[in-house]
């Protein structure tokens, strides 16, 4: 049997504490042949380029996957223009600019008050989870609130995102396990969303979900399936990648403990590191969903039609033919163009959301943790080489400062 | 604090909108307009936004550092004569963007010499793109276009001033009071005006403008602000449909007369103006094509109150705005022996001016819109922009060749991209459309107003024009750049018919006759060219 292939130790979750010696090893060939015929793309500009081409589709049929007649609507991530932009513009109206410009800056008192009571929830203690006790609980409820998502059903739909984000890894293991517990899920996921765009409909509140089946904007208002596709695509983002972010953000501030300092005392500092972060130690690493409509020159390299590219976006974002110093943590590096949310008409939905809740999560935590430690480093990681983030992150602390305002 | 956003960078993600609301709005889709001077009170909002941009196009507070693309360059200065990077004169003519531009650049690439920049206008330098956008709908006031802290690049500023002549041999340049200003080295960036009126006393009827400087930015809200009965907009380039939609944002009655088909057709041809066309009479606008303006009318105060067409109608508005398309500022280089004309001055692609013998000089050189210069893409044909990408790109590489030897001198090849916001919609551009015999629409729907339309020219890519799909761009961006085969191949992952290309309906290009070259001698030591000028 050939060794295993270089992508393959990524995936492998062995690797998951610290896969960028291997992204380094992949960006000698930017864009790489896989055995089974898959393109890993992981130079900087060729990733650029993938995105903003219109003959790659992110429409990839997912190993196991049911097929179109018997399948639920996929959710605006997983579709092509024009129906790509019309859900998105649906669902945008109710969420940001142009129709709704001051709904997520509306949000920051908000935020701050949730962050506020999930770190006095545990003053008194002096060992925390950063995961548990603030990075998880944060992010979820607030797209609970935003979606209109009773936030006490949460430890239904926790299950749920997690088989969806489980059957996301690439690799084979466990897969036919995997798998039937994403479809149960998904229905599952489906049937309750549908359940509560049902009942807004009728009493419709100020929420995203009934702006979804109420709208009356050019594009109409989405069908139930749709609303439930594209509410269960929200519901899970909000879950499974924020919490990636503020945990990442932790644990890099606890390894270079003079930003950490600089945090507590320059408010501003929180900008520029939070989409370092982006760049750095992202949420997101891998994208597996696209695939070459026809054949695509890229470099020298063609990538034949129908051949499935996985584009390594944390990979590109450290290509030191586009970053210098890439493995270098500088969140006062400028301009600072990274991947972090993707790009091209898939970039994150949800992009100015995440970065106001790291930014106000990660400064809250500099500020009130008094002398916070690492318990173990690395971390146990969550198994996902696609969505990557520690399981859990053990602080001890010693105790909690009370703000003063 | 000042802001400002690289437009030609800009794909419309909205992520500044998200984060800093009363700063940066989308107007529709992608069009995005915001306010240059922003309240210091938003300052960690403009900070947010800025950090946020996924293009990094927007430059907060210090324009001059910003632009990155060239940050590794500039880490190896330029090999050129050390002396003069120590102790040289430079003399900039025109302080605008690409004269302002360029002074940053100099001095980035370690130039300590004396610099001084000669200014026409009495203002600091200042951004014109929101004078036809923000500014005229009262939604920013004018002095808020200020370009971010030029004045603070170490550099004599000469004001209100304008040079009115230039002495290659004894190197100087003669400004309107009397002074002279000696130089080593030149760089001529007087860019351009709009065009008047041919009429001169219609012209002073008040209530007829030109749109190009802040005084008559300032002076036309006024106007605008005061609610007339309706705007006369002559021309449908791109400034008079800015200004016509600006004038529907504010509900003000507006008619629009235009000589050719259609509107924006001597830039982007008749198929897309056709599509220009209905986006404007969509928005209310009455739109009157293949008509001229034969006369400007007023009352017994010399107040505008009707236009007479060329199709025997009368229009009656109480303000007329003149968007004929601009002038180039050459008038004072005439007698200069460089070879400057209504084409603008020409240049070789380092940016370095040719004589009237077409000889390339050492020590002037030009950049921005009155610079005319060979694309080498576009088969070495000389082009004049009046694009702000290019007035800050070719700024860029003219300040770097005026510090550099023969051997790392750098071309302009960068390709023309630019972008208008009108009626909602964001359309931008790559390349040059007019260079084009065949156009096809490759992605998205013409009916909803969002596609993408590619140029061709014999088989080859040549252009590619956006209505609020700016995030395609790049793409054809590399296609132009690639001489990829046009029509390009029909996948895209939104078609499901073949993509047919049609004649792109180009206008004739209208020569300019004033000037006249004319060659005397035999002896090839004695052979050269003058200029004749007027018709003959």
């Amino acid at each position: 049997m050939a060794p295993p292939s270089v992508f393959q130790r990524i995936l492998d979750y062995s690797h998951r504490a610290d896969p960028y010696p291997l992204y380094a090893e992949l960006r000698k060939t930017p864009v790489r042949r896989e055995e089974d015929g898959t393109y890993v793309v992981s130079g900087y500009e060729e990733i650029v380029s993938l995105l903003h081409d219109p003959r790659v589709s992110v429409g990839r049929p997912q190993p196991g996957e049911p097929r179109d007649a018997e399948k639920e609507p996929p959710s605006f991530l997983r579709l092509d223009p024009p129906e790509h932009d019309r859900l998105r513009r649906v669902a945008m109206r109710h969420f940001g600019p142009p129709h709704s410009p001051h709904q997520v800056d509306g949000l920051r008192p908000e935020l701050f008050g949730i962050v506020k009571d999930l770190i006095d929830g545990v003053a008194g203690r002096t060992r925390i989870d950063i995961v548990d006790d603030v990075a998880y609980p944060f992010p979820v409820t607030v797209i609970c609130r935003i979606l209109g998502v009773p936030r006490e059903d949460e430890a239904r739909f926790h299950d749920w995102a997690d088989a969806v984000i489980e059957s996301l890894d690439p690799s084979e293991e466990g897969r036919p396990e995997r798998l039937r517990r994403r479809e149960n899920a998904v229905v599952e996921l489906h049937r309750y969303l549908g359940g509560i765009a049902a009942e807004r409909r009728r009493n419709p509140g100020d929420d995203l979900i009934s702006g979804l089946v109420t709208d009356e904007g050019p594009d109409g208002a989405m069908s139930p399936t749709e609303v439930a596709a594209n509410g269960a695509l929200l519901l899970i983002a909000g879950h499974e990648t924020t919490v990636n972010l503020i945990t990442n953000g932790m644990l890099t501030l606890l390894r270079h403990p003079e930003l950490l300092d600089r945090l507590r005392h320059e408010p501003d500092l929180a900008i520029g590191l939070v989409e370092e972060l982006l760049r750095y130690e992202p949420p997101v690493h891998l994208r597996s969903t696209r695939i070459a409509l026809e054949d695509i020159m890229i470099g020298d390299i063609t990538i034949p039609e129908g051949a499935p590219i996985v584009l390594a976006l944390a990979a590109g974002s450290r290509d030191p033919k586009r970053v210098p110093d890439p493995d270098r943590f500088d969140p006062d590096r400028r301009p600072n163009q990274h991947l972090g949310f993707g790009g091209g008409i898939h970039y994150c939905f949800g992009a100015p959301l995440a970065r106001l809740e790291a930014q106000i999560a990660l400064t809250e935590l500099a500020r009130r943790l008094r002398n916070p430690r690492l318990v173990t480093d690395p971390p146990p990681y969550r198994p996902s080489p696609e969505l990557r983030g520690p399981r859990h992150l053990l602080l001890d602390i010693d105790g909690v400062i009370q703000p003063a305002r | 604090m000042r802001v400002i956003v690289d437009l030609t960078r800009c794909q419309g993600y909205g992520q500044c909108a998200f984060l800093a609301p009363e700063v940066f709005a989308m107007r529709g889709e992608e069009a995005l307009v915001y306010d240059p001077d922003a309240d210091d009170a938003q300052r960690e909002h403009v900070l947010r936004a800025a950090a946020a941009c996924p293009v990094q196009a927007i430059h907060v507070e210090w324009m001059a550092i910003q632009r990155k693309g060239m940050r590794t360059a500039a880490a190896r200065p330029p090999l050129g004569d050390d002396a003069f990077r120590k102790t040289g004169r430079i003399v900039i003519v025109g302080a605008s963007l690409a004269g302002g531009r360029a002074a940053g650049v100099l001095r980035r690439e370690g130039f300590t010499g004396t610099l001084t920049v000669i200014g026409g206008e009495p203002y600091e330098p200042y951004d014109r793109p929101p004078l036809s956008k923000q500014v005229l709908a009262g939604r920013v006031p004018a002095d808020h276009t200020l370009l971010p802290h030029l004045s603070e690049i170490e550099a004599e500023w000469l004001s209100g001033a304008p040079a009115t002549g230039l002495d290659v041999v004894a190197k100087r340049v003669t400004l309107a009071d009397g002074r002279e200003v000696p130089f080593d080295r030149l760089l001529i960036a007087t860019g351009a005006r709009a065009r008047p009126w041919p009429n001169e006393a219609e012209a002073t009827l008040d209530g007829v403008f030109a749109l190009r400087t802040m005084d008559e930015a300032i002076r036309l809200r006024e106007c605008l602000a005061a609610r007339p009965r309706r705007v006369l907009v002559i021309g449908a380039g791109f400034t008079g449909s800015e200004v016509a939609s600006v004038c529907r944002e504010l509900d003000v009655p507006v008619t629009v007369v235009e000589r050719g088909p259609a509107p924006l057709v001597g830039a982007l041809g008749g198929v897309i103006g056709a599509v220009a066309a209905d986006l404007q009479r969509a928005h209310g606008v009455d739109l009157r094509c293949e008509v001229t303006v034969e006369a400007l009318e007023g009352d017994a105060d010399g107040r505008f109150r009707s236009a007479r067409l060329s199709d025997g109608t009368t229009v009656e508005a109480d303000v007329a705005i003149v968007a004929l398309g601009a002038i180039r500022n050459v008038e004072w280089l005439e007698d200069s022996g460089l070879a400057a004309g209504v084409w603008g001055v020409a240049c070789d692609a380092g940016c370095r001016a040719f004589d009237i013998n077409g000889l390339v000089t050492d020590d002037v050189f030009v950049a921005g819109d009155v610079a005319r210069f060979p694309h080498p893409v576009y088969g070495y044909q000389f082009m004049a922009l009046e694009h702000w990408g290019n007035a800050v790109a070719q700024a860029e590489i003219a300040a770097h060749n005026m510090l550099s030897d023969q051997m790392h001198r750098w071309p302009h090849l960068s390709l023309p991209i630019f972008w208008s916001n009108q009626f909602g919609t964001n359309i931008k551009s790559v390349g040059v459309p007019t260079f084009a015999d065949e156009v096809a629409i490759v992605h998205g729907s013409v009916a909803e107003r969002r596609f993408v339309a590619v140029y061709g020219n014999r088989g080859r890519v040549t252009a590619a024009v956006t209505f609020d799909q700016a995030m395609w761009l790049e793409h054809y961006q590399h296609l132009i750049e690639q001489a990829a085969p046009f029509p390009p191949a029909s996948h895209a992952a939104d078609r499901r018919e073949p993509v047919i290309p049609v004649p792109a309906e180009m206008p004739d290009r209208i020569e300019a006759t004033q000037v006249t070259v004319v060659v005397t001698g035999h002896d090839p030591a004695e052979r050269r060219a003058s200029l004749v000028r007027g018709d003959r």
